[in-house]
């Protein structure tokens, strides 16, 4: 490939010109992002419809039907109805303080909210079990108070969202900051208070993007195994959300109900995509 | 409504944006902020708007303190730079939006504010264009808009930062007269910010120079223009020539127009006559160059005594006509007009 690439930028005239590769180069490219995407994505998730039917639609939709199964989807759309409005409404607050005003120690926020990027997801989940398990900071006085955290639904929805935070704030702040504070300014001079201002002009003027950090956070709370796979304790019909529930029955071999299963997160996945999809086009029809 | 400024001063970490800057602007009056960028204008703008506060200083509007009243209670109408329309809505949304937020006891009916709003669309020139987003209009137009935006709340104050900064040159022609118009026919007092200094003496009745975070001139465009108090302000107002008295690196040389070596004289390139022969008070240059495009010819001219010292002057197209000089010939120059400053002062450099 070597001899084929000749870089016309070098000659000064026409360093404005777009580099162009020859037609081979070109192809190869193409083709080989191709085969990669196929391998590595296509061909997984035909894998997952393939085997998930394998037995029928029948068999399909009773292993969907089964009561642990139904109970992990249960527990699944619980946590993400509790975790994205709080982390909808956290992303929200964080973003408007940090794009919109000065304060000392900002920084160190922003730094705060990418925590869960960086931080294992398995980590995560033990931090929880460090501060609410039976031998945990919390523990004794949440015993002595009949309550459990750790092994149960609250556990659960802790860690989702811990893991899911940064999603809405991410994609807030960029765009904030983009944005200026010039419009806020003008509502205020206009007799505005700060949650007019905010209500009126900052909020709309984010909705897509807050759409699509949503979006994502969503997909991620209803995906997430790691974190929640440490404080759940894989109890059968009461802590097991979709993922952990697939991992289980996948181990006991039963591969119609495991791809079942995981066929639905794959459908998720795909509408995460459309929507998102759907979302950006919209950001970019209401920017022109 | 008069606005009273009295020694303010604002830092920015170590920038020191206004440097104990006093101010007094009539009721009714169009005042021009006048400087270039980093010189403050637009920060004692945003002072008297409310949108910065002072590090020290007081405002008042018509005799009254209004230091520390938020910028919602002290209506103004404020028109940013930028423009600053709120981009989600329609022009008429935004023109209506100061009346929306007011509290229930005072708002208006949707009809009235409807009604007025449409009336100012009218008054800028925008009727017909109440539906449009902000981003189908034009710069101009947008720049209406924001006017009108402003004027909705019927502010006492119009406080404009850089209103025609980002439009192309004819546009901005013409939006100056119809500033000036408008102001004509409302009377409210209002001050914008520039740094074009023909926008200033064009449309202001009174123009504030300033520099560095100081005033260095406040006057009528006249009086800015003709007599300059500064170096500065004689720099920043039009075309100057400067003549030093001092001659450059040691070599001999008879200081121009009488100038003693302590002095900078600064000469309009149009206060300056450029005759044949040699007279009282003239120096001998030679020609070098000459532009001829439109009414007025420039000259570039090069001092006899000094090749490094070039300058221009301006005359009529007739008068260069019947002087029928062409380039490298030998002429005298003579101030009409001639301001002295210490060198020192004028900051040679410039």
């Amino acid at each position: 490939m070597a001899g084929t690439t000749r870089s016309r930028t070098t000659a000064g005239g026409h360093g404005k010109r777009k580099p162009r590769e020859s037609p081979l180069v070109q192809w190869s490219l193409i083709l080989l992002s191709l085969v990669f995407l196929g391998f590595f994505i296509v061909l997984p998730l035909a894998a997952v419809f393939t085997q998930a039917l394998e037995k029928g639609l029948p068999d399909y939709l009773a292993s969907l039907k089964e009561p642990n199964s139904i109970a992990a989807i249960k527990l699944t759309l619980i946590t993400a109805a509790i975790a994205v409005p709080i982390n909808l409404v956290f992303g929200v607050v964080a973003s408007w303080a940090i794009a919109k005003f000065d304060f000392r120690g900002k920084n160190l926020l922003i730094t705060l909210i990418d925590l869960p990027f960086a931080v294992s997801p398995v980590i995560a989940g033990l931090l929880f079990v460090l501060l609410f398990g039976q031998n945990g900071w919390f523990g004794p006085w949440l015993q002595a108070n009949d309550t459990k955290i750790i092994f149960a639904t609250p556990g659960i929805v802790l860690v989702t969202v811990f893991v899911t935070f940064p999603f809405v704030a991410r994609e807030l702040i960029p765009l904030m900051e983009a944005q200026g504070k010039d419009e806020e300014q003008a509502a205020m001079v206009l007799g505005a208070s700060g949650l007019k201002a905010f209500f009126r002009v900052t909020l709309p003027n984010v909705r897509w993007g807050l759409l699509y950090g949503v979006i994502l956070c969503n997909a991620r709370a209803m995906g997430e195994f790691g974190a929640v796979s440490v404080v759940s304790g894989h109890i059968r019909g009461l802590t097991n959300t979709m993922p952990l529930h697939v991992e289980v029955l996948y181990n006991e071999y039963n591969t119609v109900g495991a791809f079942a299963v995981a066929s639905l997160l794959t459908l998720l996945a795909l509408v995460t995509l459309v929507a998102k999809s759907i979302v950006e086009w919209r950001a970019q029809q209401a920017l022109a | 409504m008069s606005i009273q400024v009295t020694n303010i001063n604002k830092c920015y970490g170590s920038f020191h944006a206004l440097r104990d800057v006093s101010l007094e602007i009539p009721t009714g009056g169009l005042v021009a902020l006048l400087g270039p960028s980093g010189s403050g204008k637009t920060t004692l703008l945003r002072v008297i708007a409310g949108l910065e506060e002072p590090d020290s200083g007081i405002v008042e509007f018509h005799g009254k303190d209004t230091t520390n009243v938020n910028v919602r209670e002290r209506k103004v109408g404020f028109v940013f730079q930028h423009y600053a329309l709120f981009r989600h809505m329609s022009v008429l949304e935004n023109v209506a939006f100061g009346l929306r937020v007011r509290p229930r006891k005072t708002r208006p009916s949707k009809a009235e504010i409807r009604e007025r709003c449409l009336e100012l669309l009218r008054l800028v020139q925008l009727d017909g264009m109440a539906d449009r987003l902000p981003s189908q209009l034009s710069g101009g137009q947008r720049q209406r808009v924001a006017l009108a935006r402003a004027l909705a709340v019927e502010p006492q104050v119009l406080l404009l930062d850089e209103p025609f900064g980002a439009l192309d040159a004819r546009v901005r022609q013409e939006l100056r007269r119809w500033l000036r118009r408008l102001h004509d026919e409302l009377h409210i007092t209002s001050v914008f910010v520039t740094h074009d200094q023909e926008e200033a003496l064009e449309v202001a009745d009174t123009v504030v120079v300033m520099n560095q975070g100081r005033i260095e001139q406040i006057g009528t465009p006249e009086e800015v223009y003709e007599q300059p108090a500064t170096p500065f302000v004689f720099n920043f107002l039009g075309d100057v020539n400067l003549f030093r008295g001092r001659s450059g690196e040691g070599q001999p040389q008879a200081a121009p127009f009488g100038l003693t070596p302590e002095d900078v004289g600064f000469v309009r390139p149009h206060d300056l006559e450029v005759v044949k022969e040699a007279g009282e008070g003239t120096m001998q240059a030679i020609l070098r160059r000459t532009h001829a495009v439109g009414p007025v010819v420039r000259l570039e001219l090069q001092l006899h005594s000094n090749a490094q010292e070039v300058f221009e002057a301006h005359m009529p197209r007739e008068q260069f006509r019947a002087l029928s000089l062409i380039v490298g010939d030998e002429v005298h120059v003579r101030p009409r007009k001639l301001k002295v400053f210490a060198a020192e002062e004028a900051g040679v450099g410039q």
